[in-house]
């Protein structure tokens, strides 16, 4: 065990319902650097909204975060339910976890070169000259360089997501959390995505993907946790769980994406 | 066509071009100052606030501006209360009653501008925001209000042009801006139709340079509207 990297996320028990149903009933996972974990699940499953709990986007009902280290204060309410503790923190704990949403949500108001140094001037105070240095160099990367005085509107849905991608990078992360990021693509436009993705899984980034895509999954990440209706229902390694998984929903669940 | 007549009305009624923009522009600003106070109310949270700025709304918007004018300017000297306070130099001025009447009314119809603005800034492009570590102030000021102020931006011009009109109503509580000039010309030559034209003419001209003002800002605010730039040589 002692030669596992450092954690880099850690998430503990966690619960969140919404008005009756309850959505998630108690997830933990470590998460250690350079883990490239994919989260699976039908539909509902919760994995979104456990994503969206390790970034307070969704603040969980129970459970404990910490990140590189660092709880989140979460404190409680009288009616039970917890809030943030410090909107401070979270602000901070936001900025060192990048995210990647489905619909890309770059600012339609900004070039892709303004939506990338947006972060990195104003909520790292970074220098304004080094953050476009940086942002060009992040573009050259994920191939849309010259794309850097479009905006979003004028992009492919593709470029669009390598942006939101770069965005997210330019931010210097801890950590990426990607939320269904090739699910509202075309199908010819997944490849150029999932090609970013899987260079950045190769340069030792520590990634979260909550994903459909099982040959990301099966070949990409080191890790696969598949959940149902809220609960971690099988979680390993992928060569583990795609040959010889134990959960029979699991072999169900694979089998719908190769028949 | 008496040239001499006509030449003779278009400078006096230029003379009182002054008044109608201090009208104007006094009252746009003081409203937008309003609006953006009960705008802040309206989407505040507090049921009590955002009641406030909704009854607000409904009554500078659903009365008439002249009556309000009327009712600031000759109703409330009718108070001894008024006439004794401190504010009756004010209140007993008429164009600093007028500018309070345009300034409440439309400070109404532009909250509901800048609300319609700030609805339609999409969620996702928020949570982009918030998920990068902005908050408060800061995402307000970065992402809320620029998306907000193009949405609004169109609606908000309309608004402006409304209000250049709007200002002749002062002529009604013996502001002499240019509509009240020419109905003062009127009486003494009853020659209307020469006068009303060239007044009419003014407001054009007015409303022409700010429409086209309005439309430049327009145009640099949405670039991301308009077709795609030449790609960036490299």
């Amino acid at each position: 065990m002692s030669d596992l990297p450092p954690l880099a996320l850690s998430v503990r028990n966690i619960h969140k319902s919404f008005g009756p149903i309850e959505v998630l009933k108690g997830i933990s996972l470590d998460a250690h650097e350079g883990d490239v974990i994919s989260i699976l699940g039908a539909s509902g499953s919760g994995k979104s909204t456990f994503l969206r709990c390790i970034n307070l986007l969704e603040t969980p009902d129970e459970g404990e975060i910490t990140v590189a280290g660092e709880d989140v204060k979460l404190r409680r309410r009288r009616d039970g339910r917890l809030e943030p503790g410090d909107r401070r923190q979270v602000d901070r704990i936001r900025s060192e976890l990048a995210m990647v949403f489905q619909s890309f949500n770059l600012w339609s108001h900004m070039t892709i070169l303004q939506n990338l140094i947006e972060g990195p001037v104003h909520v790292l105070k970074r220098n304004r000259a080094e953050c476009i240095e940086e942002a060009e160099a992040l573009l050259d990367k994920v191939g849309i360089a010259d794309k850097r005085n479009f905006y979003p509107s004028h992009l492919s849905g593709g470029q669009q997501q390598r942006a939101a991608i770069a965005r997210s990078l330019a931010m210097r992360p801890k950590a990426l959390l990607f939320d269904e990021p090739t699910s509202a693509l075309d199908p010819e436009l997944v490849g150029e995505v999932l090609k970013v993705m899987r260079a950045l899984a190769e340069e030792g980034r520590t990634m979260l993907v909550v994903t459909h895509e099982m040959g990301f999954a099966r070949n990409v990440s080191n890790r696969v946790l598949f959940l149902h209706q809220g609960r971690v229902e099988a979680d390993g390694s992928p060569q583990e769980l795609f040959t010889a998984s134990s959960s029979d929903r699991f072999r169900q669940f694979i089998a719908n994406f190769q028949g | 066509m008496d040239i001499a007549f006509l030449t003779d009305t278009f400078l006096k009624l230029i003379a009182a071009l002054p008044m109608t923009l201090i009208l104007f522009v006094s009252s746009v600003a003081i409203g937008a100052v309003i609006a953006t106070g009960l705008t802040a109310m309206r989407v505040s949270g507090n049921p009590v606030l955002a009641a406030i700025s909704r009854a607000y709304v409904f009554v500078f918007r659903g009365s008439p501006l002249l009556i309000q004018m009327f009712l600031i300017y000759y109703g409330l000297g009718q108070f001894p209360a008024v006439r004794q306070s401190f504010a009756w130099p004010l209140l007993r001025d008429a164009l600093f009653c007028a500018i309070m009447a345009l300034a409440m009314c439309t400070a109404a119809y532009q909250a509901e501008v800048i609300r319609g603005g700030l609805q339609a800034v999409p969620a996702r492009e928020i949570e982009a925001a918030r998920a990068c570590g902005m908050s408060g102030f800061l995402l307000l000021r970065r992402i809320i209000a620029p998306i907000a102020l193009r949405q609004a931006l169109p609606a908000y011009s309309t608004e402006i042009v409304l209000m250049v009109k709007t200002t002749s109503l002062a002529s009604l509580v013996s502001v002499w801006e240019i509509t009240g000039t020419a109905q003062k010309i009127n009486a003494q030559t009853y020659r209307t139709m020469e006068i009303f034209l060239v007044a009419a003419l003014i407001y054009l001209v007015i409303n022409f340079v700010i429409i086209r003002l309005l439309g430049y800002v327009e145009y640099l605010l949405s670039p991301h509207l308009r077709g795609r730039p030449a790609p960036a040589s490299t």
